[in-house]
């Protein structure tokens, strides 16, 4: 488990909370994010035994590098609390509240986060938070909820909710979407956090689900939510970055490293001053190409 | 005694049955004579009939040996009503040698040998019922257990002698010209049981579809055929084999399937015109998939794909990623009705494909192989043959006979449930480790250390992450704990032959 609010967010993988086998195996799959659901896969009589499944899980199995989070169910279900306790107590990377509408909601959770916290002796704060937003009343709080808590990491959307409540369904193209994709995409970056787009669901349409990524990846999303592990590799091959957009950022991290040598705050690439934009996009287009395996630990471009 | 892998094994039926222990996969080059049946000369104008009875009656008696093929897989109709009538006419003391005993043959089996109609058998494998009754000491001679080229070298040198083989097939002609490509019942090629039409001195075809003569293309030829009987049916087309083979959608297999893809593109042997074979485990079939991908990207085709063969198999040959499919049985409707129509499938025997006494078998040609395991030791060792509870219930098939070839791959999960798959010391040793080069699983690839070279070729692939197999067995036991041993009585219930005929492991019967 790591932290970290710059970290790759490329791939959030649910798995359910009650089927031990993927809980076990959910690390093997290289994603960047972990998502055990607590809520809508696990059936009523099923709840206390998802919990305890991923609460153990999360005690004994090595899930590597992954962020880890759990999706507990609503504030409006007897599950709530005990679902809080158990996942601070277990120590989640990031708890997700579901259903999210309004930032108080997001107040009223890092307040039990803050008892569990306090009552299980783990330093206040360790506990991240992000939220879903699956209404149209979420949607427009959107901006509030992602800047609700210094806790928060991202904001999600999920879209199969969102678009009953806007009495409209799922269409391939994906326009029904636009609005709530911009707001939360925007919503996330006024605030900092993380975009995470919504799931695909049709496991058979190859090609829809890549024309999808590709549009969430040109919005800016960090990355999208992912029901099938076989998704993974298809959203990081669309998240790595070019071989010209890693030789750009090469000269621009070799930019940065010859004005500290000289000592100068500046710094200049080709007679032109780069600014912070371009340096964080360099970062970011570094780390994707070690994620992708395409530049060595040095950071070398690997030819194929 | 032991074997050099270090395997106990039974001094007395050793030399009973005077075997040599396992020593090398070297094979070298002796001089083997092969053995030939005895011919019951005839103009073949008699041959045809629809009593069955008298020609079990005829030609079966007290303490011969007869053989089977399982080219009808589970929707084989012919063994059981042979062994039927056979157990009816009370004959006892027969050694069973069919090339294996799929599960619609189990009972039969079982009722067989409490007859004492069945006391000795040989087989690639048994499952179900029938594994379960020999762990259990139903038999009183050890089984012995061969590779399907194994069983061709056996059956050519004499250590196989068949009196009588009962082959079914979907076609012949009044001669006895046959093969498995047309008719209802179609699975194909018939390479294992052209060994038997070779060899056994008597040679009964059983078929629901007599056609006129003179019937090609003939696998199996007039020359070697006594009987040609008349039946229903020889097999149930819907059970032979499903439609076309499906790739799994299991997560995790895929996972493997693509990292094993991985080892093998970024081995020397991916070039054009290299061979593969591919076992029929649920991952080691989904490789084609990648395979096929990274042979389009990199302009890469195969010269052959050998063995067991399914429909994914024949889209590659279709699609001209590889020139020939050698063919010694199908797994599939899709693959079995191609043959006829595709002069590029071709149909080989079981001696072709994998005798090792032999001027060269195609195994010995082959660049790649992929098979799976049940469980595989720190020392490369491979079990296809028994449980986790001791009982048999695999089959060796061309398990040992592939794994010569020059990089073998065996990809399976970490664990099965709470059993896990890499182990310290296998249950029972099929394929020596000395053949095995690479294991794949989802939590990691280990090179056997022999092969430095691929270590130090995957050591460059960047993201491919190398561990040693005492990693991956370290990590199957933090997962599922470490089992109790298995107890077995000091009785031996069977031998398992490697493919040169030495005895590379025995199994000994379970204790309850």
């Amino acid at each position: 488990m790591t932290e970290s609010k710059e970290r790759l967010r490329r791939t959030m993988m649910f798995v359910p909370g009650n089927n031990p086998g993927m809980v076990k195996d959910a690390g093997i799959y290289g994603a960047d994010s972990i998502m055990f659901d607590l809520e809508d896969a696990v059936s009523m009589t099923e709840k206390d035994a998802a919990r305890d499944l991923v609460f153990e899980a999360l005690h004994t199995v090595d899930y590597g590098d992954a962020e880890l989070v759990v999706r507990i169910n609503g504030l409006d279900t007897p599950y709530y609390q005990n679902d809080i306790k158990a996942m601070v107590k277990a120590g989640i990377d990031v708890i997700r509240l579901p259903k999210t509408e309004s930032a108080e909601m997001i107040q009223q959770l890092e307040a039990e986060v803050v008892k569990a916290e306090e009552q299980f002796n783990l330093p206040v704060g360790s506990t991240h938070l992000m939220a879903a937003i699956e209404s149209a009343k979420g949607v427009l709080n959107a901006p509030e909820i992602a800047a609700a808590s210094d806790r928060m990491i991202g904001i999600a959307l999920s879209a199969e909710d969102y678009t009953t409540d806007m009495k409209t369904h799922r269409y391939k193209d994906g326009r029904e979407l636009e609005f709530a994709r911009n707001m939360v995409l925007h919503a996330a970056r006024a605030a900092g956090i993380a975009a995470f787009d919504t799931v695909f669901t049709n496991m058979d349409d190859v090609d829809g689900f890549k024309r999808e990524t590709e549009y969430i990846h040109q919005l800016g999303y960090d990355g999208k939510s992912l029901v099938n592990p076989r998704q993974i590799p298809m959203v990081n091959a669309i998240y790595a970055p070019s071989k010209k957009e890693i030789k750009d950022a090469q000269n621009v991290i070799a930019a940065i490293e010859a004005a500290h040598q000289k000592g100068s705050g500046v710094i200049s690439m080709n007679g032109q001053m780069v600014d912070r934009p371009v340096v964080l996009r360099a970062e970011r287009v570094m780390r994707l190409a070690k994620a992708s395996h395409l530049v060595d630990q040095e950071g070398n471009y690997i030819e194929k | 005694m032991k074997n050099s892998l270090n395997r106990e094994l039974p001094d007395q039926i050793m030399s009973d049955l005077n075997y040599r222990p396992f020593e090398s996969t070297e094979i070298g080059h002796p001089e083997i004579q092969r053995t030939a049946p005895v011919v019951r000369v005839t103009t073949g104008n008699d041959k045809v009939t629809d009593d069955l009875e008298a020609v079990v009656k005829n030609n079966v008696h007290d303490g011969m040996t007869i053989s089977f093929h399982h080219h009808f897989r589970e929707g084989d109709f012919v063994f059981n009503r042979v062994m039927g009538i056979i157990m009816d006419l009370g004959i006892k003391d027969l050694t069973l040698a069919p090339s294996s005993l799929t599960n619609v043959m189990n009972d039969t089996v079982v009722k067989a040998i409490n007859s004492g109609t069945v006391t000795h058998i040989t087989s690639s494998g048994m499952r179900g019922s029938l594994g379960d009754a020999v762990s259990h000491g139903a038999l009183k001679a050890p089984v012995i257990f061969r590779s399907h080229g194994g069983r061709a070298r056996a059956i050519e040198n004499g250590d196989i002698k068949i009196d009588v083989a009962f082959l079914g097939v979907p076609n012949a002609d009044r001669l006895g010209n046959a093969n498995g490509m047309y008719g209802d019942a179609v699975f194909g090629s018939l390479g294992y049981a052209l060994m038997d039409a070779q060899y056994a001195n008597k040679v009964v075809l059983l078929t629901d579809n007599l056609v006129s003569y003179p019937n090609t293309p003939a696998s199996i030829k007039q020359t070697q055929v006594d009987y040609v009987v008349e039946v229903d049916k020889v097999g149930d087309p819907d059970k032979i084999g499903s439609g076309a083979t499906r790739f799994t959608k299991d997560p995790k297999e895929l996972k493997i399937a693509e990292m094993v893809n991985s080892v093998i593109t970024n081995s020397q042997y991916f070039q054009d015109g290299f061979s593969f074979q591919t076992g029929s485990g649920g991952a080691a079939l989904a490789v084609t998939r990648y395979l096929k991908e990274s042979m389009v990207e990199n302009h890469i085709k195969a010269s052959f794909t050998l063995g067991g063969i399914t429909s994914p198999m024949i889209d590659l040959l279709k699609e001209g990623l590889v020139d020939k499919v050698m063919d010694v049985q199908d797994f599939d409707k899709g693959a079995a009705s191609s043959m006829a129509d595709n002069k590029n499938q071709q149909e080989i025997d079981a001696s072709w494909y994998a005798d090792p006494d032999n001027k060269g078998a195609m195994v010995d040609q082959l660049d790649v192989v992929i098979l799976s395991a049940l469980e595989v030791d720190t020392n490369f060792n491979v079990n296809v043959m028994t449980g986790s509870d001791g009982v048999i219930r695999g089959a060796v098939g061309g398990h040992q006979d592939a794994a010569t070839a020059k990089l073998t791959i065996i990809c399976s999960p970490l664990v099965r449930g709470r059993n896990a798959t890499v182990v310290k010391d296998v249950a029972t040793v099929v394929t020596p480790g000395d053949s095995v080069d690479v294991v794949v699983t989802e939590r990691g690839i280990a090179v056997n250390p022999k092969r430095q070279d691929l270590i130090d070729r995957f050591n460059q692939v960047p993201g491919m992450k190398l561990v040693s197999i005492a990693d991956l067995q370290a990590e199957a036991e933090k997962i599922v704990g470490e089992p109790k041993p298995l107890e077995y009585t000091d009785r031996t219930v069977a031998l398992v032959e490697y493919r040169d005929g030495t005895i590379i492991d025995q199994i000994k019967e379970v204790k309850d």
